[in-house]
């Protein structure tokens, strides 16, 4: 269903960093076009 | 418990906080700047939920900051803390103090080489407190310093009142602006305050320091040399410590722990005898949460700039120490999950110690006051990091799985740091560690920070080291 979706992956700090959703979703077939890790402190 | 090499101590003489309470410059964080000059009402809404000097004292985190109260004793008063100031609460404490705005812009005139702070003489006369106050300053008529501000001086004010005036210090570079030099000198200036304050509670002379590392976090240099930095060296200067040389350590949050191992190290191979680690406060991120805090009619949390020196020397019996040979680092290869952060910076120097998770007494984290984080969204920031170590423990068969709200509880803490980036970041802790090992209620401390390496562009890494503190025992 989500396959060829465009995504903007926004990973935090202390939870989930942006490479980390970028390769799952990429490897589920989503296209990634901007990833990024924040820092919220 | 067994030791797998031998134990390599570094004493910790003493530490000192401070917080230096600037309302009147919350304007100029990063996050109002910005929004004000989208929408310059805002000024006024902001300044309305601005603390007083005697609101910030009361205030019951910053009185743990200060050595007042406790960690644990924090957590059983009353939430929300900003509506439950505490009675009698005093600006000076056990290992740190509160600095009223009117003192700090006294401060940041002395501490000015360059004639970049301009004070209303009026105003200034009528708070002189001691005489020969005014020899070092820039003192000016009210109409000299509207000029300045009109000709594109950066207004200091005291409530709704013009009092001063700060100047770029070139017309052209863009690392020399007001606004920039501003944050140099209030982290110089708040970082210097904190030395002199510790040297003075351990009756040290300041010519008794070797050598200065600031962890401060503001870039200090031209267009030619951004951040070329060595702001230590102007703080030894300022404080006085005369034989004192210097540099800086920079690595985001992680700065403060970074600087300890260096400084330790630099004690352990006999190259010093006695250094400080000090860090001033990040005026970018005063307000940093305003909005949310507006939204949800919360007084300004972050109105402070935070400060702390630590003076590190030969270890001695029977007194606080760096484990020098405990020091980890978080490797290149190790990846940024928060587990394996807690692997590489807590599981694994404590295996190579022969010591499990469960047998350190206390973690220092970052320990960012949840009353500000929450709001905002960006969550309790030292329970994430506690619940972590928490899961790592019983992953590991260390504890039962019911057992992990007991270990956050026990061997955590609740937050109490304003949001200034590295100064919450374990280091807030030592002041409490230092005092719990001398009354034997806790026999060592992990301290773990962490840094966002990635928000600089360069690499997409986090980082991070640790250290354990204890009692030297030999």
């Amino acid at each position: 269903m989500l396959k060829g979706k465009k995504v903007i992956a926004i990973g935090e700090r202390d939870g989930v960093p942006g490479p980390v959703i970028a390769e799952c979703l990429g490897g589920a077939g989503l296209e990634v076009i901007f990833q990024v890790t924040e820092c919220f402190v | 418990m067994s030791e797998t090499s031998k134990a390599v101590r570094v004493g910790i003489e003493g530490v000192f906080y401070s917080l230096t309470h600037v309302p009147d410059l919350v304007r100029y964080g990063s996050k109002p700047s910005r929004e004000i000059r989208a929408n310059p009402s805002l000024v006024e809404e902001l300044s309305r939920k601005l603390r007083s000097f005697a609101d910030a004292t009361a205030y019951a985190p910053h009185q743990v900051f200060i050595g007042n109260m406790t960690p644990d004793e924090l957590s059983r008063l009353p939430k929300p803390w900003y509506d439950n100031l505490l009675e009698r609460a005093l600006p000076k404490g056990a290992f740190g103090d509160v600095v009223e705005q009117e003192s700090f812009y006294g401060l940041l005139s002395q501490a000015d080489q360059f004639n970049l702070v301009s004070l209303c003489e009026p105003w200034f006369w009528d708070r002189m407190t001691k005489p020969g106050e005014a020899a070092r300053l820039r003192l000016k008529s009210f109409a000299e310093v509207e000029s300045l501000v009109r000709k594109g001086a950066l207004p200091l004010y005291s409530g709704d009142k013009l009092v001063g005036a700060f100047e770029p210090g070139h017309t052209e570079d863009a690392n020399l602006t007001a606004e920039v030099l501003l944050e140099n000198l209030a982290a110089k200036v708040t970082a210097a305050h904190s030395l002199r304050a510790l040297l003075d509670s351990l009756r040290l002379n300041p010519g008794e320091v070797d050598y200065v590392i600031s962890c401060s976090e503001e870039a200090v240099g031209d267009r030619y040399n951004r951040g070329g930095g060595n702001l230590a060296k102007a703080i030894a200067e300022d404080v006085g410590c005369e034989n004192a040389s210097g540099s800086d350590t920079k690595a985001f949050c992680a700065g403060p722990l970074y600087a300890m191992i260096h400084g330790a190290s630099l004690i352990q191979s006999g190259v010093c005898n006695r250094v400080a680690i000090v860090a001033g406060g990040s005026l970018a991120k005063l307000g940093m949460k305003f909005e949310s805090h507006l939204k949800k009619g919360i007084p300004i949390l972050e109105d402070v700039l935070g400060g702390f020196a630590v003076i590190l020397g030969p270890a001695k019996a029977g007194e606080a120490c760096l484990r020098l040979d405990s020091t980890a680092f978080h490797p290149v290869r190790a990846g940024g999950s928060p587990q394996a952060m807690a692997e590489f910076l807590a599981e694994k120097p404590l295996a190579k110690r022969g010591m499990k998770l469960i047998d350190v007494d206390r973690y220092a984290v970052e320990l960012h006051n949840p009353e500000i984080t929450v709001p905002s969204g960006s969550g309790d920031v030292p329970r994430t990091n506690y619940l972590t170590l928490a899961a790592l423990a019983f992953m590991r068969g260390q504890i039962k799985k019911d057992q992990m709200e007991d270990f956050v509880r026990g061997r955590g803490m609740v937050g109490y740091a304003p949001t200034q980036g590295h100064i919450p970041s374990a280091i807030v802790y030592l002041g409490h560690a230092l005092d719990a090992l001398r009354n034997r209620e806790i026999k060592n401390a992990l301290f773990i920070s962490k840094g966002s390496l990635f928000l600089g562009r360069m690499t997409q890494l986090s980082d991070g080291c640790s250290f354990l503190v204890e009692r030297n025992e030999d």
